[in-house]
């Protein structure tokens, strides 16, 4: 199909325009020539953020998506404010108000929905018009003429107790007016929240000064016999009467389907699609977002409008041609007037296997419920405390087994706290305190469109340092994005470059053969070689390949070219290796005599218990390397770098276990293994715990009765974590092992740059568990055959100072006579 | 082709291009200029200043690839054939124009402000 196809979208609203969004970054503009048809005269804009634009927290200009000079410079016809009227489809063209007609190859409907306007007489003026003071709360145009009559009027009534009404109820009450909330149901938002929850949100609203009037049904709106006709009050069915000057009607949605209607597609509630988004009675004609109807189900959320945009796109541009919609899990997290929400499936347990656990405190407003089947979720609510809510949608998204204990998903953890402090952070608080990028300056780069982590990483250099700010870098852009976060597919990749997580990459890497970094580029990544990658690439075929990886040494970073860590000044450092921190004399006084020597610019001990000789050029190391006659410390590489250890038995009057031969012989095994991020070891001889390896990311404790406690996952460096048991063993060869299989676990599964306190979080040491100490299974001895393999193919690196693999590996000016040719 | 008057333009040989380890970058000296010499997978050749203008990284440690730099201490980027910043808003390197010759060595071609040499 090289020509290029006639495709029309009727609807500019959140899942038409994210449609053509995902059209253009898939196919680029030459497949499609596309035409959008908008009832709203502008270009697209957030919806979602209405509300605050009604309350005065948005201003009206920054809720927009697309601007209008998007769709020019995008190549996209867009009849703005052009009402399509009807699709003729034996032509297969789309006509339009003033007279346009459309002729498509391709139609997509994203048609929406309008506000449900119930039976109430005296909404409407003689011709067809809401009366002066009522209004509909959907549109750009319906907020502005609700701001400027809220400015002339004392008292509002909103009609509808849902989302979108209490949400006007809350931007009216900021504009100063008093608000009652008029609600047909028992509760509060009996689509989303149970009947308990629904008390508690009437109540904390109630407090924030919201009348409400439950389980009232509006009969009249009333309206003055002299003057303009303006509203002055609404009549109930139990004969009672509120005076008021302003009438919102927001009594919930309807999927806008007269058109499909008229066009004879088969509509029901929605326009009827099957599973390829395609109409059910003609083929050549789509239907996306709040208008349609999947398997009986219609959706008023923007979530399910953007992923059915993402398979549509994927089909047309044949990028994805066999994708299917199934249907969404529908989730959602906002603010109900400020009062957090979150909210998953269904919320009421209907079936005696249901689980229900609930937490409730009146005094703040909180209620959290969670309902489990076979250890899922099936339904959540989170009113007055969202901390957890990420955490807790997403394993409701991703159906994932619950852990056992399951207020784990109910109450936050030490970086959720953090993050949702975020929100009341001055702009000026540095979050970023590597690149010391502000609040604020984060905010900045979201409002200028930067939606996902990396993007908003890449603009501000926020979070590209150490890496530990990330959650709240996270937490910023969910705070400015307002739930308009892009989902960014590279985050799951496992180097920036190619589209792929770890697990896929190791299978093509394997399937393949590619046992060089080039090789990967070439096979891979259609022979762009991104310096960014490269690295990360090189410590992953090292793992796969031991001995068999084709070692370019371009793909090093450049501590790992020459075997130190490069300085401030262009210097290196050098650790010679002290196995578990225990020297003697003789040692010192060679550490000593080089140091002098060579003319170190400091000696340090280091935080590890060895020794750092800091400022030795780059031309020295091999000379250093020889004459202190130790062995590579690999305190320059993502390894495996250093074991701490206590005195132990031999001198220590409390010491259980011999710790320091145990911190030997640990070094010794797993000297020069490479991981996808340092590793740091700690052997403590007794729960004293001298060498703090808790907080190590793999540490052992020996304990009474001649066992060794092992812990995975502890940090005390940019974060601060307690490692887990991973098991407790009767020896320390057992120890070993099971260390060794934890490691070479983790070399395989964490993503590059990734340390273990991530890692184990990120996995969950009950699975991790499972997996590693349940012998009966196959993986615990695989483990363990490749960590030995890899321990088997060691060579010390600094061998490479008496016989470098180029001439100039340790020369930054290569030797040279320069003549001067031609001048 | 012709340099402007106030400046005069070399050529120099800097020897064999083996010097420089395939995908990597090493440090020459022209005249009394630093030069920072690249050397890509296909045998191309790049040359800029030889720090970084950010901290003063030694750039001809730094990582290549697909035509970019990337500083070993702070991880700035910059395109090799242009000099300029990616990603960050650093000064633009200086640039050389570098080739390898018919005897397989480094031709790089300075320009520097004309002396009146007595």
């Amino acid at each position: 199909m090289p020509e290029t196809q006639r495709l029309v979208v009727v609807g500019n609203g959140m899942a038409g325009a994210r449609f053509v969004e995902e059209i253009l970054a898939k196919s680029g503009p030459e497949k499609f020539a596309v035409s959008m048809f908008g009832d709203e005269p502008q270009g697209n804009y957030n919806r979602i953020l209405l509300s605050g634009v009604l309350s005065g927290t948005h201003d009206s200009k920054d809720i927009y998506i697309n601007p209008l000079d998007w769709y020019e410079r995008n190549g996209i016809t867009l009849f703005a404010g052009v009402k399509a009227i009807g699709i003729d489809r034996q032509s297969k063209s789309v006509y339009a108000s003033g007279g346009h007609l459309m002729p498509y190859d391709k139609l997509v409907l994203a048609t929406g929905s309008l506000p449900f306007m119930p039976p109430i007489s005296g909404l409407y003026t003689d011709d067809g018009a809401l009366a002066p003071g009522v209004f509909a709360f959907r549109t750009l145009d319906d907020c502005t003429q609700m701001i400027n009559h809220a400015a002339n009027v004392r008292r509002a009534v909103v009609i509808g107790g849902g989302l979108l009404g209490l949400e006007a109820a809350r931007g009216l009450m900021n504009r100063g007016l008093e608000v009652h909330v008029v609600h047909l149901a028992k509760h509060l938002m009996e689509n989303q929240l149970d009947a308990e929850s629904g008390g508690l949100l009437k109540e904390t609203l109630e407090e924030m000064g919201v009348t409400f009037h439950l389980e009232k049904l509006t009969q009249r709106v009333t309206t003055g016999v002299t003057g303009d006709n303006h509203v002055n009050g609404v009549e109930f069915n139990d004969g009672t009467k509120l005076d008021c000057e302003m009438v919102v009607v927001s009594a919930g949605i309807r999927p806008n389907v007269d058109m499909a209607k008229l066009s004879g597609l088969n509509t029901r509630r929605g326009i009827l699609v099957n599973d390829d988004l395609s109409c059910r009675n003609d083929p050549n004609i789509y239907a996306i977002g709040e208008c349609i109807e999947h398997r009986s189900v219609t959706y008023g959320l923007v979530a399910p409008a953007w992923e059915q945009a993402t398979i549509l796109a994927g089909r047309l541009t044949m990028t994805d041609p066999h994708v299917r919609y199934e249907g969404s899990r529908t989730s959602t997290k906002l603010k109900v007037m400020g009062v957090e929400l979150a909210v998953a499936g269904n919320v009421h347990a209907d079936d005696e296997r249901d689980e229900v656990v609930t937490y409730v405190e009146p005094s703040r407003g909180v209620y959290k419920k969670l309902i489990v089947r076979d250890g899922h979720i099936t339904g959540a609510i989170l009113l007055g405390d969202g901390t957890t809510a990420p955490r807790l949608l997403q394993a409701f998204d991703r159906d994932e087994q619950l852990p056992k204990d399951r207020a784990e998903l109910l109450f936050p953890i030490m970086t959720e706290s953090l993050a949702d402090d975020i929100a009341t952070l001055p702009d000026e608080t540095q979050i970023c305190n590597c690149n010391g990028v502000t609040k604020g300056a984060i905010v900045e780069a979201v409002n200028a469109g930067n939606r996902s982590y990396k993007s908003v990483s890449d603009a501000t250099r926020a979070g590209s340092g150490c890496g530990s700010c990330k959650s709240q870098v996270e937490a910023v852009l969910e705070f400015a994005a307002d739930g308009l976060i892009a989902e960014d597919p590279s985050a799951h990749y496992y180097v920036p470059s190619i589209p792929m997580g770890k697990t896929e990459l190791i299978e093509a890497i394997k399937s393949q053969g590619l046992k060089s970094v080039s090789a990967v580029f070439n096979t891979l990544a259609g022979g762009r070689e991104d310096p960014v990658s490269k690295i990360g690439l090189a410590s992953l075929l090292k793992t796969i390949w031991d001995d068999e990886y084709d070692d370019e040494r371009d793909a090093r970073f450049i501590n790992d070219r020459v075997h130190a860590n490069i300085q401030k000044d262009g210097t290196f450092s050098v650790v010679p290796r002290i196995f578990g921190g225990i020297t003697t004399p003789a040692e010192l006084r060679r550490i000593a005599d080089v140091a002098e020597k060579y003319n170190a610019g400091m000696v340090k001990i280091t935080g590890g218990q060895r020794i750092d000789l800091l400022g030795i050029p780059k031309e020295n190391l091999p000379h250093v390397w020889k004459e202190l006659g130790m062995p590579s410390g690999h305190a320059y590489t993502k390894a495996f770098r250093t074991c701490k250890t206590c005195v132990g038995t031999d001198f220590c009057r409390f010491g259980l276990g011999d710790s320091t031969q145990l911190g030997i012989d640990i070094e010794k095994r797993f000297q020069g293994v490479e991981m996808p991020h340092k590793v740091k070891m700690a052997v403590s001889g007794c729960p004293r715990n001298c060498a703090e390896a808790t907080v190590k990311d793999v540490g052992v404790i020996a304990i009474e009765g001649g066992k060794w406690e092992i812990y995975v996952g502890g940090a005390a460096g940019a974060s601060v974590r307690k490692g887990d048991v991973l098991a407790v063993v009767d020896s320390p060869s057992e120890a070993i092992k099971v260390m060794g299989r934890f490691l070479q676990y983790y070399r395989e599964n964490a993503k590059y740059l990734e340390r273990t306190y991530g890692f184990v979080e990120r996995i969950g040491i009950e699975p991790i568990r499972k997996l590693l100490m349940d012998e009966t299974n196959a993986e615990p001895a695989r483990l363990d055959e490749a960590m030995q393999s890899t321990v088997a193919s060691y060579v010390d690196p600094w061998l490479e100072g008496l016989n470098p693999i180029h001439e100039s590996q340790f020369l930054t000016k290569p030797v040279t006579s320069a003549t001067v040719k031609k001048s | 082709m012709t340099s402007s008057p106030a400046k005069t333009t070399s050529t120099v040989d800097l020897g064999p291009v083996d010097q420089i380890p395939v995908g990597e970058g090493r440090v020459f000296m022209v005249g009394r200029i630093p030069v920072a010499i690249f050397r890509d997978r296909d045998d191309n050749l790049f040359a800029t200043q030889s720090l970084c203008p950010h901290k003063g990284g030694p750039l001809a440690d730094g990582i290549t690839g697909d035509g970019q730099l990337q500083c070993p201490l702070h991880s700035f980027k910059f395109e090799l054939t242009t000099g300029n910043p990616i990603g960050n808003d650093c000064k633009s390197l200086k640039t050389y124009a570098v080739d390898v010759n018919g005897e397989n060595n480094i031709e790089i071609t300075i320009e520097r402000p004309r002396r009146n040499v007595t």
